[in-house]
């Protein structure tokens, strides 16, 4: 197995399927039943990828490098640590399902929407993978912007009628944090030509001699990039119009696998290459995250629109994630790579079905459902569990990865970690009241009642397990993330000594402040 | 004093020498061949020459003398002085020669385009006849055609490659009005919108005249420091003489008006968008690509060549236009509702973004290993920037309606939808412009970035990097525009209901007539697809050519 470059073969997979959905004739069904294929054929190279995985070594691995432009000192190169693999795993496995989720979607599109729909999907698959997997600097900066193409069609090319103004929307801000992240990448040449023959070798990074200064920069430059990705206060305000605007599997694609590009981008690049700024900012991210976190969910609250209600809690969500990220304890880095993966399965189970939901009502505003407990039980039943994970319940997923972040803000500082926990009370606000008035009370007749049909169903199973499984058992991921956790905490150089096995501890000892 | 007859190097010249030949060629076969034999005799004279010369600078690229130098007795540069020191046949010279040659193909594969027009081409039947007079008429029924655009184009594709080869001022000023008189006769030759193309022209003409007097008195000044018009000699001057300074940089000022007039920075943009849009399209792709590549090179050579040792002089002046010509560039093509304009802005904030690159020279000490040269950097960003402008360009030849070619946004919006794949090229030719990974776009801005921000220049790296985000947003709402504008129910409905207020219940619809495409001939086919390919090919594997240019190495002295 090791020889066969399996991670060329997971990127070319959905990239040749999006070629094939797109070039080859067939009508009706046919692009969508190509494309379900070739996703799942992708999701089978995932698997055999995952298993060909070495879970105790927290390095890169399954590398692949070959050269590619030889005066910017670009290679192809590829890889994957515990971090990648599990983002990797999350969008192959988010992928079949956003296809069959969206499979009557064209209804009310013309045409060929489905053929396009489907073919920049898997494109937008490819060239995400392609990130995860990228080990060179460049390699990744050029995919990470490249995804905004099909990114961008997809929002602006499906969905409600000011579309096209949420699609320019989002992509300026993305391209924007893009260029502004392309300064730092290059930078990060200069640095790297003066010491030597240039790389963008993210090995080869690590080795660089940056001085403190630059550093920081470079830093900025990065981080802003994945600020507006992931996204946080106050470069987040392209998410809601997003969200709101597009169809809810493209939303899935973008919150739940682009977006958290952003957050992989911090771990990966942020404390991988600028361990020093990284410690330097972090007062400021801290303060950035909170503010995303309470923020986020206040202004959850206040929403009308359930699509953008789940945009905004994804705002309050990702507040988490970068703040475990940066409090710089083990059990913060791996609470968040959890909850990168857990976020991903009940955002994505949200946004389908609250999907489901507007198709039978023909409306996306909250205070025009209301009464659908009785009549779809099912749906409402799910929708309550969904609900629930992003709140927080023990036993589900989310949980773990909530109280691991809680745990490590505590740990920080005790005022961050209580202001971070009022986040959870105002999940609980948002999502309760959401359901209350979407599915309680008296019957609202418009529309059509019918509960979620066995498609539906079966779309939204696997979401469901993911949820429950990794509340209970959430070992297989600590597994794989642990590694990684400790070979990135030893290179920023951060004094942790928390505790190894973090389930179910108190978690670890202030750190080092002097 | 005596007079010593320079010696050619007929071996290094013979491409440029090919290209002259075959315009005065293309002259005498104006004068003696009957009228309907000149279109074909005289493109296939043309495309001939203009290939034999691309054939002939790639064998004299391969075959330039190497000069050695440093240390390791590297390579450091290639080339000869030859013609008196007046032309200098190098590395740079021959891969601008490369890149003149390859795009002047192009474009006068969209001058030979007949079919958009139903057999005649986009020129004037005869330019001398006013516009709207019976004469006009006359020769469009008669369907005359001015096949002299052929051999005007070679005049200035000849002035073009002597240019970058240009080793003394004078000659550099010769070149630069043998390429310039040729374009402002073009571009007043349009067959549709005459009154604006000869506005056009007749702007050009003046402000490009005014320009070259400028250059001129430059010249007169610069000698008049240095006592030569020689590059080599000045910059010995530059680095013994510290008197006159005032005459240097007044000269320096002087020359770099008329060099920075051709490429179209700021202060001395103010033609470009009226040239672009009234100049036949044909004319705009092929002057865009070739000019700005020429007047790069001399500028360059000009530049690190003669005035290189005294760089703290021009670079904050450069610093300034630079920035400048981006800012103004990207904002003011936000408010554009016209292609050809926008395309003209667009190639001000390009022009920003490459005197970015010039501005990144370093000695050769300064350097890292392996590190990118401003000068491969700037040469890369021109082989990027020309295959998508040209592209461009062919395909607003073949976006028409009833009056010829459509170019305001009314006209093009949904184009995405009635022609998915012209509207799809021309969209990866605007994210190219704008910068996106995966085009030639990104590679160049990505190379020229680098070269400005090695040499220290941060703050115009920084500058350019807002103005790629300004003109992001221009592009993509024309991207916009083309795919999902005219598909939202409201819009439909106001449509249909402005129908009905209109037609009184008539179904005739009194929409503003939308553009379509045009089929065009194999031509313009031929330019859109290579060009296309040259685009993505650039984007994806640079290296090829980034090698080459590197291989090319300096300009010599």
């Amino acid at each position: 197995m090791s020889d066969l470059p399996l991670l060329t073969i997971l990127i070319l997979v959905p990239l040749v399927g999006a070629l094939a959905v797109a070039f080859l004739p067939g009508a009706g069904d046919q692009p969508k039943r190509l494309g379900l294929l070739f996703s799942v054929l992708t999701l089978a190279v995932g698997v055999v990828l995952a298993a060909s995985y070495d879970v105790g070594d927290g390095g890169l691995q399954l590398t692949e490098t070959h050269e590619w432009i030889s005066a910017f000192g670009v290679h192809y190169a590829l890889g994957v640590d515990g971090l990648g693999l599990l983002m990797i795993l999350l969008t192959v496995a988010l992928v079949p399902i956003v296809l069959l989720a969206a499979w009557n979607d064209d209804e009310q599109s013309e045409g060929s929407g489905a053929r396009r729909f489907v073919a920049w999907t898997l494109a937008l698959e490819a060239l995400s993978l392609t990130v995860f997997a990228a080990t060179d600097v460049f390699l990744f900066y050029v995919v990470f912007e490249a995804t905004l193409v099909p990114a961008y069609f997809l929002v602006g090319g499906f969905g409600r009628e000011k579309r096209s103004a949420a699609a320019l929307k989002f992509l300026m801000f993305q391209l924007g944090g893009g260029l502004v992240l392309l300064g730092s990448v290059i930078g990060l040449y200069v640095v790297s030509a003066q010491q030597g023959s240039p790389s963008y070798l993210y090995t080869d990074l690590q080795q660089l001699d940056i001085s403190t200064e630059a550093g920081r920069w470079l830093f900025a430059g990065f981080f802003i990039a994945f600020a507006v990705k992931a996204p946080l206060f106050p470069l987040h305000t392209w998410l809601a119009d997003t969200t709101e605007q597009a169809t809810p599997p493209t939303s899935v694609l973008l919150v739940c696998v682009l977006d958290k590009i952003g957050t992989f981008g911090m771990l990966r690049f942020c404390l991988g290459l600028f361990p020093e700024a990284s410690e330097w900012a972090t007062p400021l991210v801290v303060v950035l995250a909170l503010i995303s976190i309470v923020y986020g969910a206040f202004v959850a609250i206040g929403q009308d629109d359930i699509l953008r209600l789940i945009g905004l809690t994804s705002l309050s969500h990702f507040g988490f994630i970068t703040l475990g990220i940066f409090v710089f304890t083990a059990q913060g880095a791996t609470g968040s790579i959890l909850y990168m993966v857990n976020h991903g399965i009940a955002t994505a189970a949200l946004f389908l079905l609250a999907g489901f939901l507007i198709r039978r009502r023909g409306t996306t505003l909250i205070s025009q459902m209301g009464g659908l407990e009785k009549k779809t039980p099912v749906l409402a039943g799910l929708f309550l569990v969904a609900g629930l994970a992003t709140v927080g319940l023990p036993g589900l997923s989310q949980f773990v990865s909530e109280i691991l972040v809680l745990i490590s803000a505590f740990d920080y500082r005790w005022y961050v970690g209580a202001v971070a926990v009022t986040g959870i009370v105002l999940s609980a606000v948002y999502m309760l009241w959401a359901y209350q008035r979407m599915m309680t009370g008296p019957d609202n007749p418009a529309g059509d009642t019918s509960d979620l049909n066995r498609r539906e169903v079966l779309v939204l199973t696997p979401l469901m397990v993911g949820l429950v499984l990794f509340g209970f058992y959430p070992a297989p991921l600590l597994d794989v993330s642990n590694p990684t956790v400790y070979t990135l905490l030893d290179g920023t150089g951060v004094p942790d000594d928390g505790p190894d096995v973090p389930i179910g501890t108190t978690g670890g000892h202030e750190e080092s402040e002097d | 004093m005596e007079f010593d007859k320079p010696v050619l190097a007929y071996a290094e010249l013979w491409p440029m020498l090919v290209v002259f030949g075959v315009a005065v060629a293309g002259v005498l076969v104006e004068a003696f061949l009957a009228r309907e034999h000149r279109f074909r005799a005289q493109v296939a004279l043309t495309l001939l020459g203009l290939v034999v010369a691309l054939g002939g600078s790639i064998y004299v690229a391969s075959e330039l003398d190497t000069l050695r130098g440093g240390d390791s007795d590297e390579v450091v540069a290639r080339g000869t002085i030859t013609a008196g020191g007046t032309l200098v046949v190098d590395g740079p010279t021959v891969a601008l020669w490369i890149m003149t040659l390859v795009f002047a193909i192009g474009g006068l594969l969209l001058f030979a385009e007949r079919r958009l027009e139903g057999g005649l081409s986009a020129f004037a039947g005869q330019a001398a006849a006013l516009p709207g007079t019976e004469a006009e008429r006359e020769a469009s029924t008669k369907g005359l055609d001015h096949t002299e655009v052929y051999p005007l184009a070679m005049f200035a594709v000849g002035g073009m490659l002597l240019f970058p080869a240009a080793n003394d001022l004078l000659t550099m000023f010769v070149a630069l009005e043998v390429l310039s008189l040729p374009l402002y006769l073009l571009c007043g030759l349009a067959r549709r919108r005459r009154l604006l193309s000869q506005e056009a022209a007749l702007k050009y003409f003046m402000l490009g005249a005014f320009s070259s007097g400028f250059f001129l008195y430059g010249v007169a000044l610069i000698y008049g420091f240095a006592g030569t018009m020689n590059l080599a000699g000045i910059n010995e001057a530059v680095r013994n003489d510290s008197s006159n300074q005032a005459l240097l940089l007044i000269g320096m000022g002087m020359l770099a008006v008329g060099l920075l007039f051709k490429v179209g920075a700021v202060p001395f943009q103010s033609w470009t968008p009226d040239v672009y849009q009234g100049a036949p399209t044909a004319v705009t792709g092929f002057m865009a690509a070739c000019t700005k590549v020429a007047a790069f090179g001399a500028l360059l050579r000009l530049f690190y060549v003669a005035f290189g040792a005294d760089r703290w002089s021009w670079q904050p002046m450069l610093w300034i236009v630079a920035i400048l010509t981006m800012v103004v560039g990207a904002i003011v093509a936000c408010t554009q509702t016209d292609v050809k304009r926008l395309l003209a802005y667009s190639s001000i904030a390009h022009t920003g973004f490459l005197l970015t690159g010039v501005l990144g020279v370093q000695a050769a000490t300064s350097l890292g290993e392996n590190e990118i040269t401003s000068l491969q950097a700037v040469l890369f960003y021109l082989a990027t920037y020309g295959p998508a402008t040209i592209g461009a360009f062919a395909i607003v030849t073949v976006v028409r309606d009833a009056g010829g070619e459509a170019t305001s946004f009314e006209k093009w919006t949904g184009l995405g939808k009635r022609a998915p794949l012209v509207a799809g090229v021309f969209g990866f030719f605007l994210l190219s412009m704008a910068g996106i990974p995966l085009t030639g776009g990104f590679m160049g801005k990505w190379a020229v970035f680098t070269v400005a921000l090695s040499a220290g220049a941060w703050p115009v790296v920084l500058v350019a990097i807002l103005s790629s985000i300004i003109s992001v947003f221009f592009y993509v709402r024309l991207i916009l525009l083309l795919f999902f504008r005219g598909e939202m129910p409201e819009e439909k409905e106001m449509a249909a209901a402005d129908a009905e207020d209109a037609g009184g219940g008539v179904a005739t619809a009194t929409r503003t007539e939308l553009a379509t495409v045009t089929t065009p001939s194999l031509a313009t086919t031929g330019v859109i697809a290579v060009t296309a390919a040259l685009t993505l090919l650039l984007g994806v594997m640079p290296g090829p050519v980034l090698d080459l240019l590197a291989d090319a190495g300096q300009f010599i002295r």
